[in-house]
């Protein structure tokens, strides 16, 4: 289901679950203030229930990374209001983003980027430690699972480099999954895998969204994963495709 | 572990070379400080030692006497001459004692008569200085009791201390008689109560110490001294003690600081060396650090971004690139300690005194270790601190993007 803009997206009774993510008018410019200003974003009007499992498509440049990005609070929307389960962003600080972002958000990217020094079970326990201030018996706990449950016990102790690029992704959405955030964002969490690992990828995403009830919003450019999402949010020139100009 | 130590120490272990190389050179820079200061420091204690061994810090003599014509030519303020000094008594030196004991900072203060000699035995007759002194106060002044070889620093009757060189001159020992006439040819047999060895063969062959009252009627002096010895307890509070002293009597008081000028300048100029080459090694090693947090920051760049991402807060992120700068300081600092513990103690055995004993003690001042440690703690955080800024700064969506 799309929004249009100008629609009451934030009340709309027909959007059924509440709303982890909600978008109002979000635009998004670079260079202000210079003779190269462009806007990417021109007003994104969007909404993500609870536990929902989305896509977002586009061609390339269409302005999906700077929405994901401004979803992520890695980036802070020029114009337009951004709310995180209901949680209006534009009166937060730094620290209260940073934090917000530790605990509601789980992020997938497309090259894993796991931290090279540290083992897997260090990389899926690395947002406890994080949060927590230092590892704990409770977090190792976790991490153990989940590295089972993506099919990885055993490699616990193994460097990322010891790893094939599928087994890294499949850390990579442990780690996602640690804090059980209530919003996963996968940039192409499937880009450069091989069709077989691909499909277990996004097989083990949909398997947590069903079970943990995370809202996954997933960048993807293959028609074939879009499809087996609950509904698509397709950007084209920095709009909600469909949206009135 | 916390969370910033945890990923200090592992981005430490990561960048082997780099640590290896830089900790290499913290080590080198607290070892040449560390090494150099104790070195120095015991050098210029064993030189002052030696100096100040024999010497009074502080020495109060009579004015110089000069001829002033009573009538000089006309347009001439006054004509003063020099002329020969002769031997003559420190005015009221029993009130000047008093005064001196109680100034601040004296340790001891020793009334002394001296003047010119000769001590004969036989057909021998060997040229003296001959030294009237109380022993219980010249001993606070010059540690005489240390340089005794036979005998006992003491003067009574008519006993007198003499060097090694001279009792050998002469062939006397404890017990025997010298006989030892002034420069104003009045004379007295001396028994030899003591030996000593000052470490210094002209005094060893010329200093004589007997009673004050002797040597005042040797010298015909009588009821008088030639000079107050005094002792501070800071050496370097010599000249100020001095200044106060000449501005309160009036005398000629000279401190050690005046009569070994040159030797003092050396020992500044020693010091003000041995800063710049610390101050160098410093700057150095604090450049190193920053320069391999720098690079490594770069290296780390996504790392960051990712860590940025999963909730790390840039005031952790700077802790831990700072922690990484005070890991090196504190692991080459207390490795350096350790080299320059080695290289003392291996120096010390190379380099000895003619005597064959050790030129320096194989001693590192705990307290200066702990100092230097601290140093390059301090100076290890202060190198980090522009890098880990920059960490702390990055923008984690470029990072990530990289």
């Amino acid at each position: 289901m799309i929004l249009s803009a100008g629609s009451s997206a934030v009340s709309d009774p027909a959007a059924g679950a509440p709303a982890i993510v909600e978008l109002h008018g979000i635009r998004k410019s670079y260079g202000v203030g210079t003779p190269v200003e462009t806007e990417v974003l021109h007003g994104i009007d969007a909404r993500i229930g609870e536990g929902e499992f989305v896509a977002l498509v586009g061609p390339s440049g269409s302005g999906k990374s700077t929405l994901l990005n401004i979803i992520g609070l890695l980036e802070r929307p020029t114009a337009g209001r951004l709310a995180i389960g209901g949680r209006d962003i534009a009166g937060l600080g730094e620290a209260d983003l940073t934090e917000l972002r530790g605990r509601s958000i789980g992020f997938i990217f497309q090259f894993h980027h796991l931290l090279p020094g540290f083992s897997a079970l260090e990389n899926v326990m690395m947002p406890a430690i994080i949060d927590r201030g230092a590892p704990d018996r409770d977090s190792e706990q976790r991490a153990r699972a989940l590295l089972g449950r993506v099919g990885l016990a055993g490699a616990e102790r193994k460097r990322p480099s010891q790893l094939s690029g599928g087994m890294q992704q499949r850390v990579a959405i442990a780690r996602a999954l640690l804090l059980s955030p209530r919003l996963i964002l996968a940039d192409e969490p499937t880009g450069n895998l091989d069709t077989r690992s691909a499909d277990e990828i996004f097989s083990l995403l949909r398997e947590f969204n069903r079970d943990a009830k995370s809202a996954c919003l997933i960048v993807t450019h293959d028609p074939r994963l879009a499809a087996r999402c609950d509904r698509c949010i397709e950007i084209v020139d920095g709009r909600v495709a469909g949206a009135p100009e | 572990m916390p969370f910033e130590w945890l990923v200090a120490l592992r981005y430490l272990r990561e960048g082997r070379l780099q640590t290896v190389l830089i900790l290499a050179g913290v080590v080198g820079g607290v070892a040449v400080i560390l090494f150099l200061t104790t070195l120095i420091s015991q050098l210029q204690a064993s030189i002052i030692e030696r100096t100040l061994g024999s010497q009074a810090h502080v020495v109060i003599r009579p004015l110089e006497e000069v001829n002033r014509n009573v009538l000089p030519a006309d347009g001439t303020a006054a004509i003063v001459q020099p002329r020969a000094q002769r031997l003559r008594s420190v005015d009221q030196w029993e009130a000047i004692v008093r005064l001196v004991a109680r100034t601040p900072d004296v340790v001891a203060v020793s009334p002394v008569v001296t003047g010119a000699g000769f001590a004969i035995r036989g057909t021998a007759s060997k040229a003296i200085a001959l030294i009237g002194v109380d022993a219980e106060r010249y001993r606070r002044v010059v540690r005489m009791d240390d340089y005794m070889k036979r005998g006992r620093f003491e003067v009574a009757g008519v006993g007198a201390v003499i060097g090694v060189e001279l009792a050998r001159d002469l062939g006397v020992d404890l017990g025997d008689k010298i006989r030892v006439r002034s420069a104003e040819n009045r004379d007295e047999l001396l028994t030899v109560t003591g030996v000593f060895d000052i470490g210094n063969r002209d005094l060893n062959r010329r200093w004589v110490f007997t009673t004050i009252k002797l040597a005042q009627s040797l010298l015909d002096l009588a009821g008088g001294v030639s000079n107050v010895d005094v002792t501070v307890n800071d050496i370097f509070a010599a000249e100020r003690v001095a200044e106060l002293l000449r501005a309160q009597t009036g005398l000629t008081v000279e401190s050690w600081m005046q009569t070994n000028a040159q030797l003092l300048a050396a020992l500044r100029n020693q010091s003000v060396s041995n800063t710049l080459i610390r101050a160098f090694v410093v700057v150095i090693v604090a450049v190193g650090i920053a320069s391999v947090l720098v690079v490594s920051v770069v290296q780390k760049q996504r790392e960051i971004g990712i860590l940025r991402a999963m909730g790390t807060s840039p005031r952790r992120i700077m802790t831990v690139f700072l922690l990484q700068g005070g890991i090196y300081g504190l692991v080459g600092s207390v490795a350096g300690s350790g080299l320059a513990f080695g290289l003392l103690a291996f120096f010390s055995r190379v380099y000895r005194n003619a005597d064959g004993s050790a030129l320096f003690a194989a001693e590192l001042d705990p307290m200066v270790a702990l100092r230097v440690c601290g140093l390059a703690v301090v100076i290890g955080l202060l190198a980090a601190a522009l890098p880990a800024r920059r960490a702390a700064r990055m923008d984690p969506v470029q990072a990530i993007r990289m």
